[in-house]
């Protein structure tokens, strides 16, 4: 690495917070940050929200987002260093030299314009190609990058593509100046897993086929080390350990890195069904208002007492929407909801006060599942006030008791929501359906929006919850491993019917049907090599497209 | 309360000195409102500090009892107008459907006749009182506060924590007042400061025409219908009054913008 591209040393970036009720003031979010990158290489930044990763990729075209000031060291890019360039020439690197590919190509795309315009726009505004040659390199990109119809694809408008082909056109936006440097920053995440694959594989050939040189970031290492040379982790704006892929996955050296790389290592054993279900879903059809398709087409499943049945699926199966018609938010057109030995009525009105209390729900995002005005000891408080009547210092000690079985403690009950971290919210919601002494808890993508460490807390905690309490869940999820984790019998759902249902074991031995062996497959697997071994064994092309 | 920007301390320094003053307005009036206490028009002197009216009032007197009436008048119709908008808004909001049809059509059709005609020809048919007055003024102000207490208020009740709520089997109140209500709270409170200027210029508006507050009751609007004729010979009667109105609309908006800013910041806001 005698000349490299990309040259960091020692970034310091900060930022200035406004601390309610208190003067604003200067923080520092990233402490001292140093790293090379070779032409044609690829370096992933791998960390939890907060640690600095975009940040980073976004200093390296001098880019400060929100109020972010780069406030020391040097960024070197093809042997100058940017930080210290005038605005000018910045302007002439970013678009040319280096190039970005943001988390949500949909967010990124302007609606009202052809995706070709917006491909080539870089490309011709930086002189880079005349409009006849960037349109025909877009072309090229298209087709290497596996999009359908790849001659006429930029005509059509943002809208008219799937999530995975509009990630896609951002990678090929991103790679029609010809630049030196590419900034992926979560360019996966947002997509389902089947979908993720491909986009992933096509990032990889045409990383490969240009001969671009990277920074990946993402909170994901098993999708990281299917495309990176080199891994820098880092925690809270400090770098914790960069090395090359194989020995970050294989023989990681700090503590931190070998807890990422083993996350997900709950055991859980399976549980045999009882002969009476707490939940019995039989033969259940809905749709929305508005729509001429059914969402969910004879939906029959069981949930055992004590245990839990994990519904999986991708975005647009109708998993959430059997949530919605079991709470009663959503009525069904055709079936029937037995729980704990009696009928439930089809909507939300008809349902006895009893019937909402043993039925409880936790959402996918905590932040909007409270309410903001409200401290923790008034969220967890109501549902003992509402159902069981307990009042003042009674409720009190109750609620003390909640907080400590979720392992927070006392001294949260005065704390705002806005005062918590993602997982201590999810954990306040925890406690709150538990205050309802439930038969049975619906949890809806409760650790998708976290990260894996505090994601792997909730569902340790919830399992112990489990066995204390005797609660049920109906667990929805998209990611496999989560179910692997923590579920007793398993809902496979596609496009609104079920797939494939059974315990856990059944369902996840073979002989498998086509999607479920597709979904299995998909879920990234912390080893080099994974990505090739999968795409080369796939038998049905991704729900995505 | 540190760091009150200059203007918002301008702001509520001068409201605070208006509403003071309309409340001790018996104790600091040097005359009575309607007691003649010299020539027409006379200019202003040690003795009569802003000079006298059309019929020899004391200016200054009228002046600080018209700020009362005004004042009075504007706060209550405000009030009126914003708890009738935002519970009917959180009502529609929180019900949906046909309610939040109805409910929404009506007001509009309210909104499509234009407020000041509308008022006129009410109160051109009623008996002129100070209650009538601020019901009128409440009720027809009332349907733009529920346009904007209903936008909030939608944006809202989607909310996880109200779908949570409802899962829970909460009556209709404990929706509205602890799960909607606190969260809808600040736009509301800026909005109101707007609301209390409009009724200002409404309620003097309404006066000036002949149709708001009648004499010899005196309020701002009132006073420069009173003294207008005065503006040809040079005396500035009718205009002292529309300083007041013209002052007072601008600082109750600099309090308003400041708590709007100081509320929105919770919400990553500006400012």
């Amino acid at each position: 690495m005698s000349d490299p591209l990309l040259k960091v040393r020692d970034l310091k970036i900060g930022a200035t917070v406004y601390p309610p009720g208190e003067k604003p003031h200067d923080i520092e979010i990233v402490h001292g940050v140093s790293f090379d990158l070779a032409p044609g290489k690829v370096l992933g930044l791998i960390g939890e929200s907060g640690a600095g990763k975009s940040t980073i990729g976004l200093a390296s075209m001098a880019y400060g987002r929100g109020g972010v000031k780069i406030t020391g060291g040097e960024v070197w890019v093809n042997g100058r260093d940017i930080l210290k360039s005038p605005l000018k020439d910045i302007r002439n690197l970013r678009g040319a030299e280096v190039t970005y590919v943001s988390q949500s190509a949909a967010a990124s795309f302007n609606p009202a314009k052809k995706i070709m315009d917006q491909v080539v726009e870089a490309a011709v505004e930086q002189k880079k190609f005349g409009r006849k040659e960037a349109e025909e390199r877009a072309r090229t990109l298209f087709s290497k990058l596996g999009l359908p119809d790849p001659n006429n694809i930029g005509e059509r408008y943002p809208h008219q593509v799937s999530g995975g082909q509009l990630q896609r056109c951002m990678t090929a936006l991103a790679l029609c100046p010809e630049p030196d440097l590419v900034v992926f920053d979560e360019p996966t995440t947002a997509l389902d897993v089947t979908t993720q694959i491909d986009v992933l594989m096509a990032i990889k050939e045409a990383i490969r086929d240009t001969g671009v040189a990277a920074l990946y970031i993402t909170h994901d290492l098993a999708v990281v080390a299917q495309v990176s040379d080199d891994i820098m982790v880092l925690r809270m704006g400090d770098m914790v350990e960069y090395g090359h892929t194989d020995q970050i996955i294989n023989h990681p050296k700090e503590d931190y890195t070998k807890a990422l790389v083993s996350v997900r290592s709950i055991e859980h054993e399976e549980k045999q069904p009882t002969p009476e279900p707490v939940l019995s879903v039989q033969n259940i059809t809905a749709r929305y208002k508005g729509l001429n398709f059914d969402v969910l087409k004879n939906v029959t499943v069981d949930l055992h007492p004590g245990q839990t049945l994990a519904v999986v699926g991708e975005s647009g199966s109708g998993k959430s929407t059997l949530a919605r018609v079991i709470t009663g938010l959503l009525p069904p057109s055709d079936g029937q909801i037995d729980f704990a030995g009696r009928t439930l009525s089809r909507d939300l009105a008809g349902r006895t006060r009893e019937d909402l209390r043993e039925l409880q729900m936790i959402y996918q995002m905590a932040d909007v599942a409270m309410n903001p005005r409200q401290t923790v000891g008034t969220i967890i408080g109501r549902p003992l006030e509402f159902y069981f009547n307990i009042r003042g210092s009674e409720k009190r000690k109750r609620i003390i008791e909640l907080l400590d079985e979720i392992e927070l403690g006392e001294k949260f009950i005065d704390r705002y929501p806005a005062e918590l971290s993602g997982g201590q919210k999810q954990r306040v919601c925890i406690a709150r359906s538990l205050a309802a002494k439930p038969k049975m808890i619906i949890c809806d993508e409760v650790t998708s929006a976290l990260d894996p460490l505090v994601a792997d807390g909730i569902l340790k905690l919830l399992l112990d919850l489990q066995k204390i309490e005797d609660v049920a869940y109906l667990f929805i999820t998209h990611d496999l491993a989560t179910v692997r984790a923590i579920s007793d019998s398993i809902a496979v759902m596609y496009q609104g019917k079920v797939q494939r249902y059974g315990s856990k074991s059944e369902v996840l031995s073979p002989p498998f049907d086509d999607y479920t062996d597709l979904l299995l497959s998909s879920v990234p697997e912390m080893k080099l090599g994974w990505l090739e071994e999968v795409v080369a064994h796939r038998k049905m092309e991704s729900a995505g497209n | 309360m540190k760091n009150i920007p200059i203007s918002a301390l301008i702001g509520l320094i001068l409201t605070a000195l208006y509403f003071l003053m309309a409340l001790l307005a018996p104790l600091i009036a040097p005359y009575g409102m309607a007691e003649v206490v010299g020539d027409v028009w006379e200019p202003s002197s040690s003795k009569f500090w802003l000079g006298t009216d059309n019929i020899g009032r004391d200016l200054l007197s009228r002046m600080i009892y018209g700020g009362r009436t005004t004042i009075f008048i504007a706060t209550a119709a405000t009030i009126l107008s914003f708890v009738t908008g935002s519970v009917l808004a959180f009502f529609a909001a929180v019900m949906g459907g046909w309610v939040d049809q109805v409910l929404s059509r009506f007001v509009d059709l309210i909104m499509s006749i234009p407020t000041l005609i509308f008022a006129l020809v009410v109160l051109s048919v009623m008996p002129v009182t100070i209650p009538i007055l601020i019901v009128v003024m409440g009720l027809l102000d009332s349907t733009r506060v529920y346009r904007l207490a209903r936008a909030v208020a939608v944006d809202i009740s989607v909310m996880d924590y109200v779908e949570a709520a409802r899962l829970r089997g909460e009556k209709i109140g404990w929706i509205i007042f602890r799960e909607i209500l606190p969260n809808a709270l600040s736009p509301l409170i800026a909005e109101m400061g707007l609301r209390f200027i409009f009724a200002v210029l409404f309620v003097s508006t309404l006066s000036f025409l002949g149709l708001g507050v009648q004499p010899p009751e005196a309020d701002w609007g009132g006073i420069v219908k009173e003294n207008k004729e005065g503006i040809v010979y040079g005396i500035p009667a009718a205009l002292l009054p529309a300083v007041a109105i013209a002052t007072l609309a601008i600082s109750v908006n600099l309090v308003a913008d400041w708590v709007l800013n100081r509320t929105t910041s919770l919400k990553g806001g500006r400012g």
